[in-house]
């Protein structure tokens, strides 16, 4: 496999740290593979700027940060206007609607989510938002098996949340997987 | 079976503290440290053992010296102000010959520079920050692995040679996570005080050396009682002035570390044996270096990277060897050139050793390292 | 046992100056620490720089002589290690005042078991007699040749108000409440302070007219009453000596415990 990088924007509390996290252990822990992630956050835990940088690879990984990034997601309307241009050409951009008005041309191949309000319906939290774009972004780049994250998911986190975080990773992936399918 | 586990680099500090056998840490919040401190004030007291959160660095340096002295093993961690503040009670531990360990996870500087960027610009103050001569030991690593087994390594050296040991981490190994497998108990193996032997009612000299400079020491609630200071002090550990005292002190002091320097030479040689070009490279940096290795022995290149761990003592003959054949040798670091001067006095052509860094708190990349190779050759930008 | 044996002949003469009140301190500290019978091996004595923390030299303890004001924070270190170890702190008012002033709030705040003995001689005596934090306003020193305008701390308050419990304050001239009151603070199960006035007639009392040893052990007599004395009333300016504070609070090497029997139970 080849390395794939990812990188996560966005704002602090919507737990996108977390994510990247979840999506590098699934990957060390479940996969046997190689991963790598790291973060770069400002002095606000909660409200400023965040990105988090995850690589996964079957190989060592030398350089820790994703420069030009195969998929990146943007979660704010700040992260969009500043990181878009960094992915690499003909990329994955994720973003969600709720948020991100995709305004510009890039040279990616964007995909606006309606996640953040289908999360809100059917799990009734958006407490579980981070994990369902997780859940998106393995349906539609399968970098890593659904089970390995549920496995993670079920690991890191007391068993009152494994319903939410079971449905909102399903609910991601679902998505995920229809994108990929409309290719 | 060894545990796998997918961690920050303070966790993999934390954790290989736990398995050397940490008994004690003191120490006050400061990014990009303070993960070790929050990992260490869960895990020591699960075993039993102990976490205090001091006023100040200065206060948790001094404190870990004092439970050193009881018999436990310590730690403290912090980041550059607050190794700043450790620099006395640092000099204590070597004039006293106390075993401890102390994480410095590098940031920007001077002063409050930048907390959560990365910098390598420590790296003359662990060799120097503390005042009057001496020797000092700091290793360092650039993976999780690394840092597990350099944190091993470093209670092993605390206790071998009774001397502070500084682990010099910068804030991207610091704070990013990887792969670390946890050996079993048991798959590295451990260095446990040399306590005397010496029987009550005998006469016990803390700081009398036996013939190989070791130390033995007796525990702070054992049966021998005796003095020690940080002043210049006799075999009793009482204070003198007396000039013969004095030199064999400072002689001894100096020469402990600097003679098991070989032994504790730790380093990776990358692609080393054919290769022309040498760059040399520690901590995150090292990273980068190897991938532009990587990627210009692909197109082939006979260039290799010569990863150190330990920083101090200086390996000079470990350096200057690989250095001897070499058309030239690229020093990557993250800051405006300090383990650069070693390695000029190491090799045999000074000239021929360029410095690769950047200092702008971010880490250096493989672009930035090849940018300048290509200087260095005369190939232009 | 012996006062003798808690003493390091080997490492007499000690190097205090004639007449100075430090000695009458040691002399205070062993005859408590023999009356209470401690096992010498369980006895760490922590100090550190001045005139005062030569003291951990003489006497025939564990005995840590560390760097200037961190003597509370080594003294954390061994007491929190290895809690069974009895730990007395001297130190001088400076020492213990000015660059220790942090460590000495934050460790009568935790209430650890350690016993805190303020030497107070109202200088720098080691250095050659500058003002410390105790001088006080309108006393001469070698850095206040025009007399100080710094105010003092009241050590006593300041020990209560950061959590001590226990707090006395006593002289050099009063030997035999000195040793009462060590007693007391060693066997109390807390943070104590025991603040003694100490003279050095070498720097204080020639810079500021004291007279020799005698005369200002004669100012201590005349200066200070017991608490609660009717005289203190009459003449307001007089200190008082004995104890201030006194009272049960959790100890912190014991409250420890606790903390890891909840890690263990989590």
């Amino acid at each position: 496999m080849d390395s794939q990088k990812i990188v996560f924007t966005g704002s602090g509390g919507q737990g996108l740290i977390t994510a990247a996290i979840l999506l590098g252990e699934a990957a060390v822990l479940h996969e046997g593979l190689e991963a790598v992630q790291s973060q770069s956050y400002g002095a606000a835990a909660r409200g400023g700027s965040t990105r988090s940088d995850v690589i996964i690879s079957n190989r060592r990984i030398n350089i820790p940060k994703a420069f030009q990034p195969g998929v990146l997601i943007c979660l704010t309307q700040e992260a969009y206007n500043t990181y878009s241009s960094i992915i690499r050409p003909g990329g994955l951009l994720i973003t969600d609607k709720r948020y991100v008005k995709v305004a510009r041309k890039v040279d990616a191949r964007q995909v606006e989510l309606n996640l953040y309000q289908t999360v809100l319906e059917r799990v009734g939290t958006p407490v579980v938002f981070n994990i369902s774009v997780l859940g998106a972004l393995i349906g539609m780049r399968p970098m890593v098996r659904k089970e390995s994250v549920l496995q993670v998911l079920a690991e890191r986190f007391p068993p009152s949340f494994a319903k939410s975080n079971t449905e909102a990773l399903e609910l991601g992936f679902e998505l995920g997987c229809v994108c990929q399918d409309e290719i | 079976m060894a545990t796998t586990c997918f961690v920050q680099g303070n966790e993999a500090c934390s954790l290989a503290a736990m398995y050397a056998g940490l008994d004690f840490f003191a120490g006050y919040p400061i990014t990009p440290s303070t993960e070790i401190a929050e990992t260490l004030s869960a895990r020591l007291p699960e075993a039993g053992k102990k976490f205090i959160q001091m006023e100040d660095e200065i206060a948790s340096m001094c404190a870990i010296i004092g439970a050193s002295l009881t018999g436990s093993k310590v730690m403290t961690a912090t980041s550059g102000p607050g190794f700043s503040l450790m620099q006395e009670s640092l000099g204590y531990a070597v004039m006293a010959e106390i075993p401890c360990v102390i994480a410095n996870v590098q940031r920007g500087g001077p002063s409050t520079g930048n907390p959560t960027h990365v910098s390598q610009g420590d790296v003359n103050q662990a060799r120097w920050g503390t005042h009057g001569d001496h020797s000092i030991v700091t290793l360092t690593a650039s993976n999780h692995q690394d840092v597990f087994n350099m944190t091993v390594e470093a209670f092993n050296i605390a206790e071998t040679y009774r001397t502070p040991v500084i682990l010099l981490f910068d804030e991207i190994v610091g704070h990013m996570r990887e792969k670390l497998v946890i050996p079993e108990p048991g798959e590295i193996e451990l260095v446990e005080r040399l306590r005397t032997s010496v029987r009550e009612g005998v006469n016990y000299h803390p700081y009398l050396p036996r013939e190989d400079g070791r130390l033995p020491m007796s525990d702070f609630g054992g049966v021998h009682r005796y003095n020690v200071t940080g002043l210049y002090h006799d075999m009793w550990g009482f204070p003198t002035d007396k000039g013969e005292l004095v030199d064999g002190l400072i002689h001894h002091l100096v020469k402990k570390i600097d003679y098991a320097a070989d032994a504790i030479a730790h380093h990776v040689p990358y692609y080393l044996d054919d290769a022309r070009t040498m760059l040399i490279s520690y901590g995150s940096s090292a990273r980068s270096a190897l991938s532009v290795v990587e990627q210009l022995r692909r197109r082939g290149e006979r260039i290799g990277l010569l990863e150190l761990q330990t920083l101090w003592p200086f390996p000079v003959q470990l350096v200057r060897d690989y250095a001897r054949d070499k058309e030239y040798v690229g020093v990557v670091e993250m800051n405006m050139g300090q383990l650069i001067n070693s390695v000029k006095l190491a090799v045999d052509n000074p000239r021929r050793v360029y410095l690769i860094n950047r200092v702008d708190g971010r880490l250096i990349t493989d672009k930035d390292i090849k940018q300048t190779l290509r200087v260095i050759a005369g190939q232009g930008v | 046992m012996a006062v003798k044996e808690y003493i390091r002949e080997r490492f007499f003469p000690h190097m205090w100056c004639p007449g100075c009140g430090h000695g009458i301190v040691l002399n205070g500290l062993v005859r408590a620490v023999e009356e209470l019978a401690i096992n010498k091996n369980e006895l760490v004595i922590v100090s550190g720089i001045g005139c005062s923390s030569r003291i951990s030299g003489y006497v025939d303890f564990h005995s840590l002589h560390t760097v200037h004001g961190r003597a509370l924070a080594f003294a954390t270190g061994v007491k929190l290690s290895k809690p069974k170890l009895n730990v007395i702190v001297p130190m001088g008012d400076g020492d213990a005042l000015s660059i220790g002033g942090n460590h000495f709030i934050h460790a009568a705040r935790r209430n650890i078991n350690i016993t805190a003995l303020v030497m107070n001689n109202r200088t720098y005596g080691m250095t050659g007699g500058q003002y410390s934090p105790m001088s006080g306003v309108g006393v001469k020193a070698t850095t206040a040749p025009y007399s100080t305008i710094d105010n003092a701390f009241d050590c006593v308050e300041l020990a209560r108000a950061a959590g001590a419990s226990f707090v006395a304050r006593t002289t050099v001239y009063h030997v035999n409440q000195l040793s009462e009151l060590i007693k007391k603070a060693i066997v109390h199960d807390g943070f104590s302070v025991v603040e003694i006035f100490s003279q050095c007639p070498t720097y204080f009392g020639r810079k500021n007219k004291q007279g020799g040893a005698v005369d200002m052990l004669k100012i201590f007599k005349e200066k200070t009453v017991l608490i609660g004395s009717d005289k203190k009333k009459d003449n307001p300016a007089l200190m008082e000596r004995g104890i201030f504070v006194e009272k049960e609070l959790p100890e912190y090497c014991k409250a420890y415990d606790e903390v890891i029997a909840r890690a263990r139970k989590a």
